[in-house]
């Protein structure tokens, strides 16, 4: 089977240049060099820290803003590069839901407004329009009466479902979601999470679900990507990552989640990266962890030619050489580290 | 051993159109010095409104109509405003869930840690300064003789927030008071401010109280748990009882809506159907009746408020013991 969705080499950059008086401006690299294929149906889990580039990875996929450098196709269709009439005619098949469901919806629409405005915005008559929205309220648990009313009357949770329907109104084979329940208290989350489930199991639409929270990632992913500083550090089938993470940061993260079990939480060991996640606009050399990895001080501990760095002597190819995404482990299973067995 | 900060039976309203809105009721819990209690809730639970309630910080026109707050047996509802300012901070701190608006952007980290010293102590600006430094140092700061001279924007989330720490600590507070400290941070940068909250508590011997949505950094942090919902403590223990076994059902729910990092895969969640109660619209008996998978008229869910009655763990529910309950 073809990919859905294929992104091969996109780099986003902001900044640069100069500024107004002459005084450079640090440029930064929020995506750099990221390639994957999603398959029709899957969910592909996008995790990463504040600063890893996973939101601006999102908004590339869908072309919201241009990237620097690279391609995404989408159902066998180049999405980069092409008119802006071109990919007017994509849209409907590719949709986008936002984690504020305050903001992203405009207050002075109704609910029905706001759920058919992509509908009639691709020549859908207002009847048919009208009907459609009923039927969506219903599929994301409103009751049709509901369309009449504004986003200010809705909870959190209910305006997320609007959301939603608005997204899968016109039958798109590619949803990208954007912390779609970081905002939502735990048990409205739950009821959220399910209706995606539900509406990919009857639709087979495709996810990308951009998340910090990894217990709710590993919840809805097929296989989940790891970003770090720009890159994907680590991507792999979902319990593969969960079970058996090969990247140091990968290790990290799942440390460092609090589970709500006291006697586990209380015994297990601890693996600290070092500092906090650095900059896209200063990235180190060689491996971009290698400031805050702890890896690579066991790595360099043990011997090995090694050299001065971030306040340690650490192993030579972490300093200098940029790892790429390679396979490790099992099948399918791809790590961005020199030293991806250590685990 | 008598509590560090105690609240008896702690209700805040505010006016409404038919008459006092209570926005949170009947509230009664205590910490100890060197324990955690951390105050569990979803938006809305009335968790944060009863600390500010407690320590007079409840925005206009809500106030406070009945309870006492203790701190070190005395009723800090009792004092006089100017009083009551000289003991938040001094003999009880505080740290806000955003480190971005804790901190004013127009002035010096140093400058800011400084202040809270001179409000409250008789020292000069250099010993204010370098007292700044030491507890930069304290809250693990690197380089604290150089960050101290930084403005707020010049740190990291992560390192505001351990300067609020800082500010927080300045006076040597009995009790701090924590709320989602560490919610606005990503998950390895939470888990050194909570590393550095615990080692805290410990050197000094604080009692602290630790506000979150977050159950896995109750089971991490805390001793003891209350549980809140619609307003009220619905769920009280120690966290390894009501973690082993919890009692409410709207506690049991909450356990099982959590997406866990280490669940089988295949694992479906259950969610609350609906959402809490308005505070001007809370239904007669008890709160979570609406939303409860064990819900009885028979028990009287939808005629009687349930209360807690001794101490130990215990859930405000009719139906505890009811087979529908068990694990």
């Amino acid at each position: 089977m073809s990919a859905l969705l294929e992104v091969e080499g996109l780099r986003k950059r902001f900044g640069g240049g100069r500024a107004l008086f002459g005084a450079a401006r640090p440029e930064v690299r929020a995506v750099d060099g990221i390639s994957f294929t999603l398959a029709r149906g899957e969910t592909l889990g996008l995790v990463g820290e504040t600063g890893s580039g996973k939101s601006t990875l999102g908004r590339l996929v869908l072309r919201l803003i241009e990237p620097s450098e690279g391609r995404v196709r989408f159902e066998g269709q180049e999405v980069t590069g092409v008119s802006a009439a071109a990919l007017r005619a994509m849209r409907p098949r590719m949709q986008m839901v936002f984690q504020d469901p305050y903001g992203s919806l405009d207050p002075r629409m109704t609910a029905g407004a706001i759920i058919a405005e992509p509908m009639t915005a691709h020549g859908m008559a207002r009847a048919e329009a009208a009907r459609r929205v009923a039927e969506l309220l219903g599929r994301v648990g409103l009751s049709p009466a509901m369309a009449a009313r504004y986003p200010h009357e809705f909870s959190g949770g209910q305006r997320q479902r609007i959301g939603i329907a608005r997204a899968i109104a016109l039958d798109p084979a590619l949803v990208v979601l954007d912390e779609p329940v970081s905002a939502l208290d735990v048990s409205v989350q739950a009821q959220i999470l399910n209706l995606l489930a539900e509406i990919q199991a009857r639709s087979g639409v495709a996810f990308l679900f951009i998340a910090h929270d990894l217990g709710v990632v590993r919840h809805v992913s097929d296989r989940v990507a790891v970003m770090y500083l720009g890159r994907i550090v680590e991507m792999a089938p979902r319990d593969a990552l969960y079970g058996a993470p090969r990247h140091p940061y990968t290790v990290s993260l799942l440390s460092a989640v609090p589970r709500p079990d006291p006697a586990k939480e209380r015994n297990r060991p601890r693996i600290r990266p070092i500092g906090e996640i650095g900059s896209a606009a200063a990235l180190p050399s060689g491996c971009r962890f290698h400031p805050r990895c702890p890896r690579a001080r066991i790595v360099a501990a043990r011997g090995g030619e090694t050299v001065e760095a971030a306040g340690a002597r650490l192993p030579r190819p972490c300093v200098e050489q940029d790892p790429l995404l390679a396979p490790a482990g099992e099948a399918a299973h791809l790590a961005a580290c020199h030293f991806p067995d250590e685990a | 051993m008598t509590a560090a900060f105690e609240l008896r039976g702690l209700t805040a309203a505010v006016p409404g159109e038919k008459g006092a809105v209570r926005l949170v009721e009947e509230v009664s819990l205590h910490v100890r010095a060197g324990e955690t209690l951390a105050v569990v809730g979803e938006s809305g639970s009335g968790k944060t409104v009863t600390f500010t309630s407690a320590l007079g910080l409840l925005p206009k026109p809500g106030r406070v109509i009945a309870g006492e707050a203790l701190l070190e047996g005395e009723d800090l509802l009792k004092l006089s405003p100017e009083a009551l300012r000289r003991r938040r901070g001094a003999r009880i701190g505080m740290v806000f869930q955003d480190p971005l608006t804790g901190l004013n952007p127009v002035f010096r980290v140093g400058e800011q840690i400084a202040e809270v010293l001179r409000a409250h102590l008789p020292i000069s600006r250099r010993e204010a300064r370098e007292r700044a430094v030491a507890l930069l140092a304290r809250v693990q700061i690197p380089d604290p003789a150089r960050r101290v001279d930084d403005y707020p924007h010049q740190f990291s989330g992560g390192m505001r927030q351990r300067v609020l720490i800082a500010m927080a600590i300045a006076l040597g507070p009995r009790v701090l008071i924590a709320d989602e400290p560490t919610t606005a941070l990503d998950v390895t940068v939470q888990a050194q401010v909570l590393d550095l909250l615990g080692d805290l508590r410990d050197a000094e011997g604080m009692a602290m109280v630790l506000i979150t949505h977050d159950l896995g950094v109750v089971a991490r942090q805390a001793d003891r748990v209350a549980v809140m919902y619609a307003g009220r403590v619905v769920e009280t223990g120690t966290v390894a009882e009501v973690f082993a076994a919890p009692r409410h059902p709207y506690t049991i729910s909450l356990f099982r809506s959590i997406p866990d990092v280490e669940a089988p895969a295949g694992t479906t969640l259950a969610p609350i159907a609906g959402s809490p109660p308005d505070p001007a619209r809370r239904p007669v008996g008890c709160a979570f009746a609406p939303r409860c998978f064990a819900v009885s008229d028979a028990a009287g869910c939808r005629s009687a408020r349930p209360l807690l009655i001794g101490a130990g763990h215990e859930a405000a529910c009719h139906r505890q013991g009811a087979a529908e309950l068990a694990a």
